[in-house]
Order: structure tokens, then C-alpha cells, then sequence
């Protein structure tokens, strides 16, 4: 386990490392000079190339590579182009929000995606069919769009709940009770958004895994020596389900948080997504490279996070990487 | 083919995907013609759905803050949308097969360094990677095929890889070695035909996820620029008038949501007609 454990971590930073170095190259490939970039129009030819200087860019290439690795690791990600604040900061605050909202939404469309999915794979023909329908549906509707429809109809229609950001103008002067409502509030449509589409994916998954199981001789056995479909059910197809369910944990998480950056964006939610965005549409570069690093070591960790749960729940896997 | 006509699932999803295509190729016949019109901006902007405007045109589906004919720009959409969705599963299936072929029959380090970087690219997250392409470069509908292209090919190399390497052990392939054929001609000519199967439902599945990709970049921005019209940017532009022209936005998500209904119902259909022992 310690050690399948230790050689996934490895691979993880592995990613992390590639994804690093990848972001690095390709933005010297952009075209642009990213000093002409910073200073402005107005800079002479003796500021550009002190700058130059200063940010190393009048050295090799491979040079450059190296020093820019170190001061990474070091948390010396620099001056965020556009707000001239540091890269750091400015990730390091957006990353409780995601965390909010993803985690939220990660917990609630697990386990009613489960449920749909289980009910589908035990229940009737007809139920079976009509939820399958729900299921395809929300699985095909883009976040930004239903996002956009449930503040057309939440916001502008029902004028109940608020559609921007995570808190409101007054939040800092709000007493306990009153600032926890205001935040749920604003809580309420990114995560119902996040959430609806998510169920769609893991009930699809679920109610397959399940009827997989269905189709084994095991079960065949224990239909044969009489046990109630129930307990067939929960015994014997529930805790193999189990298993594949707890896969999904890992493939959902780089896809709940590809979901979460269009959801941030069009909810103006303050977190790692709309930052990555705003960047990008600014051409950002050093808070585009350093929030591409942050959203990848947050997909590994997630991965890393499920692999661990797997191997707690599965003795054949727990067994096989002690052989190993 | 039997299983797949009378399955239901196959029958709705193709017929959709016939019909959304149909009006896309048809374009001009079944709209106004030009997704680009704009007429009195004044006096045409915000028709409502069924309206008809002062010159006697109808508006099916409303009009923009531009005046222009929503439905128009839909079907039009729909060449741009479907046109970047097939041209990127294209790309990332002739990428995946190459990769998933060299894989399957090459043994050794080959094998191990391709499948590797399949792993790596397969665990980077595909949103980031998509919006750090496409900041680096103008955005433009080729550069949109390109990225979805390039990060969407590590499904089918698996897939193609594992087929291939199951093939390459049977007794034929043996066969066509003793009789002397080059191993790249009987990789092309015997064993990557036969594994072609899982690449169809890939394909499927992969289409409806790369429209809607496309939309998400537009919907950003970084993808098909307006004024050509495409689901994405249509969604972009509605945004801004959701609260006096909700029908701006609904309209192309509506469809983008039916399109990739079909495309996974269609998926889901073929996978269980390839594969005849899961339940339907």
C-alpha cells in the first residue's frame, strides 16, 4: 500500500513537473514580447532592456528554465501583469473559494449521482428509461449555460437569489447568523449548477457498473439460494459497485473542476477557474502559468486522494501492491 | 445493425443528428440567408420569438440587440459548431490510432514511453490545457480544431492500442508474417481495420464532447470570433441580454444540448449493439 502510495505520488509530481515545464515553453513559443508587454508603449530602449535583464530574459534559454524552476519552488511566482499584484496572493486567495464550491458540489452530486444511479440499475423498466433521460440530459447541458438559464430564472424572474460573486457588498458588516445566510445565498446557484451537472455523469456511471455486476455468476448464486432481492441487492451488487464508484471519485474531480472554471466565470465566484480565465483573456502570462501549476497539483491531489480510497476499500488491490 | 434499428436510443439520436446537419447544409433554404443581416437595429432589435418585423419577415426564434434573426444564426451556428466538432474528433482519432497502433504492436520501450505519455497527457486537466492554448495563439476556428485535436486523443490510442495488441497475437497475423508481408503493411492492411470497432463509439461519444468544448471557448472568447456566428458565442452574446431577450441564449444552448443528447444516446447505443452483453 506505502509503496504503491510513494510510486503514485512520484507520478503525480511527475505531472505536476511536466505541466510546469510544458506552460513554460509554450508561452516563450507565444508570439509577443512579454517586456514590451509589462512596460508599456511608452518604455525606451535603455528601460527595455534593463528589464530585460531583470526578469533574465537576455539569457539562454535552458537558463532561464532553471532559474525560473527554482524561484517556482521557492514561491516566487512574480508580478501578475495586468493587477501588478503578486502571482502568489492572488492565487493563494482564490484557492478557498474552489475548494468551497468544488468540494460542495463533489460531496452532494456523489452521493445523490450514486443514488439515481443505483435506483436506476434495481428499479423497473419505465423508471429506468425516464431517469436515464434526466440523466443524459443534464449530462449534456454545458455549466455556463444552465448557470446563465437559473439566474435568467432565479435572479431575474423570481428575484430571489442573488447571481454574482460569493458574498455581498455588505458582508463585512454582518453579524453571525445574517452572514452565514448572506453566503449560502450566494452559494446557492454556482453549487445547484456545478452539482446537476455532476449527477448526470456519475448516475450514467453507477447504474453502468451496477448492471455489470448484475450480469455475474455470483449473483446468479446468491438470486439461486433465495435471498431477497434486497439483500442480493445490498449484499452482494452494492459493495462490488463500490468499487468502480470509487474510481469515478478520481476521473470526477479534474472533471468537476473543469466544470467549476466556466461556473466561476459566469458566476463571478472569486476562485482559481475565474482567475485562470480572467488571465487568459488578458494575456496574463505569469498568472496564467502559475494558476495552470495550482490547478494541476489540485487535480493530482484529487486523483491521488480517490487512489487511496480505492486501495482502503478493495483488499485485492491493498493485497496485490503489498506482493508488488 | 439489427440490435441498432431497433433500439430506440439510435433511432432518436440519429435522426436528430440528421436533421440538425440537414439544416446546417441547407442554410440558406430554411432561413433567411444571411446570419449577418442587420437591418433598422432600432426597430428590429429584441423581436420576440414569432414576430414579424416591418419589412413582413417572420422571426421564429426572435431577433438580437443587433436585429439579426436568431434562428438564422443558428442554423448557420450549426456549420460552424458541428463543421469544428467532427474536424477536431477527426484530428484526435487519426492522432489516437497512430499512437494506439505503434503502442499495440511494438513491444518494448515503444511501447512503454508511448503509453506513458499517453498517461501524462491524460492526466493534465483538459479545460487548462485548452485555455493555455488558446491564449497563446489568435483565436480562430482552426486553432480551436487544433487544441480540441490535440487533447483529445488519449481515449482512442487506448483503446486502439489494447485492440491491436489483442490482434497481433492471433494466428492470422502469424499468417501474413510467414508470407512474408512487411510488419507497418500488415499492421494497415490486417490488424487495424479489425480494430476499429471501439473507435466508432469513441467517435460518437468524442463529437458531442468537442461541440461542446467549442462552445465553451467561444463562450469565453477564445474560440470562433464573432460576427460568424457559432453556438458558443451566440450563448456569449445572449449573456448580456438575458433579463429583455432571454430567447438569445436559450435558443443555442437548446440545441447544443440536443445535439450532444444525440451524440451520447447514439454512443450509448452502438456500445451496447458492439458489445451485446449489457443490458439496453
Amino acid at each position: 500500500m506505502l509503496a504503491a502510495l510513494a510510486r503514485r505520488t512520484v507520478t503525480g509530481l511527475a505531472v505536476v513537473a511536466g505541466v510546469v515545464t510544458l506552460t513554460f515553453f509554450l508561452l516563450r513559443l507565444a508570439p509577443g514580447d512579454p517586456v514590451e508587454l509589462l512596460l508599456g508603449p511608452t518604455a525606451t530602449p535603455a528601460q527595455i532592456a534593463a528589464q530585460r535583464r531583470a526578469l533574465d530574459l537576455d539569457r539562454p534559454l535552458v537558463v532561464q528554465y532553471a532559474a525560473w524552476l527554482g524561484r517556482f519552488a521557492r514561491g516566487e511566482w512574480g508580478t501578475s501583469i495586468a493587477t501588478g499584484r503578486p502571482v502568489l496572493a492572488l492565487l493563494v486567495e482564490a484557492v478557498p473559494a474552489t475548494l468551497e464550491l468544488v468540494g460542495l458540489s463533489l460531496l452532494l452530486s456523489y452521493l445523490l449521482g450514486v443514488a439515481v444511479g443505483a435506483v436506476q440499475a434495481t428499479a423497473r423498466r419505465h423508471v429506468d428509461t425516464t431517469l436515464s433521460v434526466a440523466t443524459v440530459t443534464l449530462f449534456a447541458v454545458p455549466g455556463y449555460w444552465l448557470g446563465l438559464m437559473l439566474v435568467m430564472v432565479f435572479t431575474y424572474w423570481a428575484r430571489a437569489l442573488p447571481a454574482f460573486g460569493r458574498a455581498g457588498l455588505d458582508s463585512d458588516f454582518l453579524s453571525g447568523g445574517a452572514w452565514l445566510a448572506d453566503r449560502l445565498r450566494h452559494l446557492v446557484l454556482p453549487l445547484a449548477t456545478l452539482t446537476l451537472i455532476g449527477i448526470g455523469g456519475t448516475a450514467r456511471f453507477v447504474r453502468g457498473a451496477m448492471l455489470d455486476i448484475v450480469g455475474q455468476p455470483f449473483v446468479r448464486t446468491a438470486q439461486a439460494k433465495g435471498l431477497a432481492p434486497f439483500q442480493v441487492a445490498q449484499r452482494h451488487v452494492a459493495r462490488n459497485a463500490l468499487i468502480p464508484v470509487m474510481v469515478l471519485l478520481g476521473l470526477s474531480v479534474p472533471a468537476l473542476f473543469s466544470g467549476a472554471v466556466f461556473v466561476e466565470f459566469v458566476f463571478a465566484w472569486p476562485g482559481v477557474g475565474r482567475r485562470l480565465v480572467e488571465a487568459v483573456l488578458a494575456r496574463d502570462y505569469p498568472v496564467v502559468m502559475a494558476g495552470t501549476a495550482v490547478s494541476a497539483v489540485l487535480v493530482v491531489v484529487g486523483n491521488l486522494v480517490a487512489d487511496v480510497l480505492v486501495g482502503w476499500i478493495d483488499p485485492r488491490i491493498r493485497h496485490q501492491t503489498h506482493a508488488t | 445493425m439489427k440490435r441498432l434499428l431497433r433500439d430506440r436510443r439510435a433511432i432518436f439520436g440519429a435522426g436528430v443528428l440528421i436533421v440538425v446537419v440537414a439544416a446546417a447544409l441547407a442554410a440558406p433554404l430554411v432561413s433567411t440567408g444571411d446570419a449577418a443581416a442587420q437591418h433598422d437595429i432600432v426597430a428590429t432589435r429584441f423581436l420576440a420569438p414569432l414576430a414579424t418585423d416591418a419589412r413582413g419577415t417572420v422571426h421564429p426564434l426572435g431577433t438580437d440587440r443587433f436585429g439579426r434573426d436568431v434562428w438564422t444564426r443558428l442554423v448557420y451556428g450549426a456549420r460552424v459548431s458541428l463543421g469544428v466538432g467532427a474536424l477536431a474528433v477527426l484530428l484526435a482519432i487519426a492522432i489516437g490510432l497512430a499512437v494506439g497502433a505503434v503502442a499495440g504492436y511494438w513491444r518494448g520501450p515503444v511501447r512503454s514511453v508511448l503509453l506513458a505519455f499517453t498517461d501524462f497527457v491524460l492526466a493534465l486537466p483538459r479545460v487548462v490545457l485548452l485555455l493555455l492554448l488558446a491564449t497563446l495563439w489568435r483565436p480562430s476556428a482552426a486553432l480551436v480544431i487544433l487544441v480540441l485535436g490535440l487533447t483529445g486523443w488519449m481515449s482512442v490510442a487506448r483503446l486502439v492500442q489494447g485492440e491491436v495488441r489483442a490482434l497481433a497475437a492471433r494466428p492470422f497475423v502469424e499468417g501474413a508474417l510467414a508470407l512474408g508481408l512487411s510488419r507497418p503493411r500488415i499492421l494497415w492492411r490486417h490488424i487495424l481495420p479489425n480494430a476499429l470497432t471501439p473507435v466508432i463509439v469513441a467517435a460518437a461519444l468524442g463529437i458531442g464532447n468537442a461541440i461542446m468544448l467549442e462552445a465553451g471557448l467561444s463562450f469565453l472568447g477564445l474560440g470562433v470570433q464573432p460576427p460568424t456566428p457559432s453556438w458558443g458565442n451566440m450563448i456569449a452574446s445572449g449573456r448580456d441580454t438575458l433579463v429583455n431577450a432571454p430567447w438569445v441564449a436559450a435558443a443555442p444552448g437548446l440545441a447544443l444540448v440536443l445535439v450532444v443528447v444525440a451524440c451520447t444516446l447514439l454512443g450509448d447505443a452502438l456500445q451496447d449493439a458492439l458489445n451485446p452483453t449489457r443490458r439496453g
